[in-house]
């Protein structure tokens, strides 16, 4: 099959004269005195898989939900494919969602589950139940066609879930927690069976999950949300090395920061002086900074290196106790203290044959370099 | 909770002692209900069935004994007249037949009602859903008796409904209501409909909501969800509302005998003239075991396909 342009090649969201296949503009979606979605103007292109990313009651299930149909917006507007969905009901859009709980029909069987949309749309029996065995056979559940939803696993109400909301071969597909109920490996699996889907088909995905790995491993582009607003949208590399604040830096994966102040005097490099580094910590040159102004400095666990003796002419030098060390196999994670009482965070990865590895109590330097730290403001 | 407590010596004892004569924790438990059943349910059914084979006597009571002492000791004397006399006079055919009909329309005229108000309640929200749900089962707190008695008011010639039809100007002669097998139907509609509403609530509101959102989603229009999910889903529901419908409907006596006239054909006021008019206690009591024959058939059909119904979900 000749593949179509890969969205995570032709990056259309880096190009803006791209038409966007979703408009989201303004969107706001109030509950009584409770605002779930609040003002969000989002564009997402064709052949992407968009993942709207945040903790529980982040407003991104309610968004997922607009578009489908379900909830109605209290201001704003949604285009999907140059139309306006405002007026047009959920059984008239062009998409078709996978659901959290994944709303198997429970009286009907695994093929009549699949067909139900395609019996709908005035397919006629014979035609649908040939798509539908197709479909089967794709996600390997042809020996399960007649049985009903209770008498299978997990993963395969995942799957007949998934064959369900494909089989119409929708513009857009809305998954909700798509992968939540599944064990490590199974979803794991699942990723990557979503990946080649999107590659092959070309078919526009947005998945809700919580699940930041998740979010890293299938999407184009992430879109993290906190208290209904989307907070940073962008690449999932983008957001992992440049979050926009603490919530983000927080959130995708696991972070240091350091608190403290600018100091005017740095030109090349930013001077910031922090009481919890115990001194002064340099950072990448930022614009649009005051003197004095208080910022964030945030450092990935793995960037960070330890040492017992004091590395040569390096910068952003701290000295703590290790207080905990968690072998994970590949690597390790320290628990290091430092003489202000701030908690550091470092991974290190496991090499073999290192001869006496820093272990508990142990006095250690961390160092890392300045262009591996992010300013934050926010 | 752990493993089981300590016991103390004395408790020990006794359980010991009920083990011994056949008592266990669990079979004390079931004790309860099997003794009520047994003395409220299995021996007036037995009583009845005994004087269903007797022969009428004018005596009291009015029947001939079961066990009868003669020359050569006890013997046994019974009869299956009374059961062949019900079929040579139509009269018993027709009321039965009557009555599953009367009963029959009642329970759909019921699940028609009953549904759509019971699915409004179970899509209702909290403290709205719960005022529903209490004025349903408020008539309950009258007299079952007095509200019947009410609709004859309502119902009769002169009564508040004719009266405001005719003052709005819908009709000109009042509707003759009173009396005849529509009242009947009113009545039971009526009275049975919380017994419809309630069982159907019950079952709707467990429906899950993301199963109506994804019929939609997969282009179904409302009334498709409907028929193809909301319905079969609550089929369970359904079965269990007519049966209580159904089967009290067949055997009710006030509201025919207080609201039907004298066309208004069913066993329960059979039975009752049978017993009070014509004093003829072993053709009532075959009648009444005939009922009951006939209720127990399709109540167990109607059982099994319900937990056939209830497996597949």
């Amino acid at each position: 099959m000749a593949a179509p342009t890969l969205a995570a090649e032709a990056k259309p969201w880096a190009d803006p004269a791209a038409k966007p296949f979703i408009r989201i503009r303004n969107i706001t979606k109030n509950f009584g005195d409770f605002t779930a979605v609040d003002d969000v103007t989002l564009d997402i292109y064709k052949g992407e898989l968009f993942c709207l990313l945040g903790g529980s009651g982040c407003g991104k299930s309610t968004l997922l939900r607009m578009l489908a149909g379900f909830e109605t917006p209290s201001a704003g507007q949604i285009e999907i494919d140059g139309q306006d969905m405002a007026r047009i009901d959920p059984h008239h859009r062009p998409t078709n969602m996978m659901f959290q709980s994944y709303a198997l029909f429970p009286h009907m069987t695994v093929e009549k589950n699949v067909a139900y949309g395609l019996l709908r749309q005035g397919m006629p029996r014979g035609e649908a139940m040939e798509r539908v065995a197709d479909m089967l056979r794709m996600v390997k559940l042809e020996d399960f066609a007649t049985r009903k939803p209770h008498q299978l696993s997990g993963g395969q109400q995942q799957r007949v879930a998934l064959a369900r909301s494909r089989v119409k071969q929708p513009k857009l597909l809305l998954l909700d927690e798509p992968l939540g109920a599944l064990d490590k490996k199974l979803r794991e699996e699942t990723q990557f069976e979503l990946i080649r889907i999107q590659e092959t088909l070309g078919v526009t995905f947005i998945v809700v999950t919580h699940d930041q790995e998740e979010a890293m491993t299938l999407s184009t582009r992430i879109g993290v949300m906190d208290a209904g607003q989307i907070v940073q949208v962008g690449e999932p590399q983008e957001i992992y090395e440049r979050p926009g604040s603490r919530y983000v830096a927080d959130f995708i994966g696991s972070v240091n920061l350091f608190s403290g102040e600018v100091d005017a005097s740095g030109t090349d490099m930013l001077r910031i002086r922090s009481a919890e580094a115990d001194g002064d910590i340099l950072a990448p040159p930022m614009a649009g900074l005051k003197a004095r102004q208080g910022v964030w400095v945030a450092v990935r666990p793995e960037q960070i290196t330890l040492s017992r003796e004091a590395p040569q002419n390096a910068r952003n030098v701290l000295q703590g106790m290790v207080e905990e060390v968690a072998y994970l196999g590949n690597l390790s994670i320290y628990r290091v203290v430092l003489d202000s009482g701030k908690v550091v965070r470092v991974t290190k990865a496991n090499l073999s044959h290192e001869e006496s590895p820093i272990t508990w109590d142990e006095r250690v330097y961390l160092c890392w370099n300045p262009a591996a730290g992010v300013v934050l403001t926010k | 909770m752990s493993g089981p407590a300590p016991k103390s010596g004395l408790r020990k004892g006794t359980e010991r002692f009920l083990r011994a004569i056949g008592f266990s924790g669990r079979g004390l438990v079931i004790a309860v209900p099997t003794l009520w059943l047994l003395v409220f349910f299995l021996i007036p059914f037995l009583v009845v069935l005994k004087i269903s084979v007797a022969e009428p006597m004018i005596a009291r009571p009015p029947y001939s004994p079961l066990f009868v002492h003669g020359p050569d000791g006890w013997s046994l004397k019974y009869t299956f007249d009374n059961y062949a006399y019900l079929w040579q006079d139509s009269l018993y055919i027709k009321a039965y037949w009557s009555s599953v009909k009367i009963a029959f329309v009642s329970t759909v005229l019921t699940l028609m009602i009953g549904y759509p108000m019971a699915y409004y309640i179970a899509r209702s929200e909290e403290p709205k859903r719960s005022l529903l749900l209490l004025l349903v089962v408020l008539p309950f707190w009258t007299s079952f008796l007095l509200r019947v008695y009410a609709w004859i008011g309502i119902l009769k010639n002169k009564g508040l409904l004719n009266a405001v039809l005719m003052k709005i100007g819908i009709i000109d002669q009042p509707l003759v209501i009173m009396q005849t097998d529509i009242a009947v139907y009113i009545g039971i509609v009526y009275t049975y409909l919380p017994f419809m509403i309630l069982p159907l609530y019950a079952n709707l509101v467990k429906l899950d909501g993301s199963l109506l959102e994804a019929s939609a989603d997969l282009g179904a229009r409302p009334l498709t969800t409907f028929l193809k999910i909301t319905l079969p889903l609550s089929l369970p529901g359904i079965l269990a509302g007519s049966m209580l419908v159904f089967i009290p409907a067949i055997g009710e006596f006030v509201i025919p005998a207080l609201l039907g006239g004298p066309d208004t054909l069913m066993i329960g006021k059979v039975l009752w003239s049978e017993f009070f008019n014509n004093r003829d206690w072993p053709v009532a009591s075959a009648v009444a075991i005939a009922m009951l024959v006939l209720l127990v058939i399709p109540v167990m059909l109607l059982r099994l396909a319900n937990t056939k119904q209830e497996d597949l979900i």
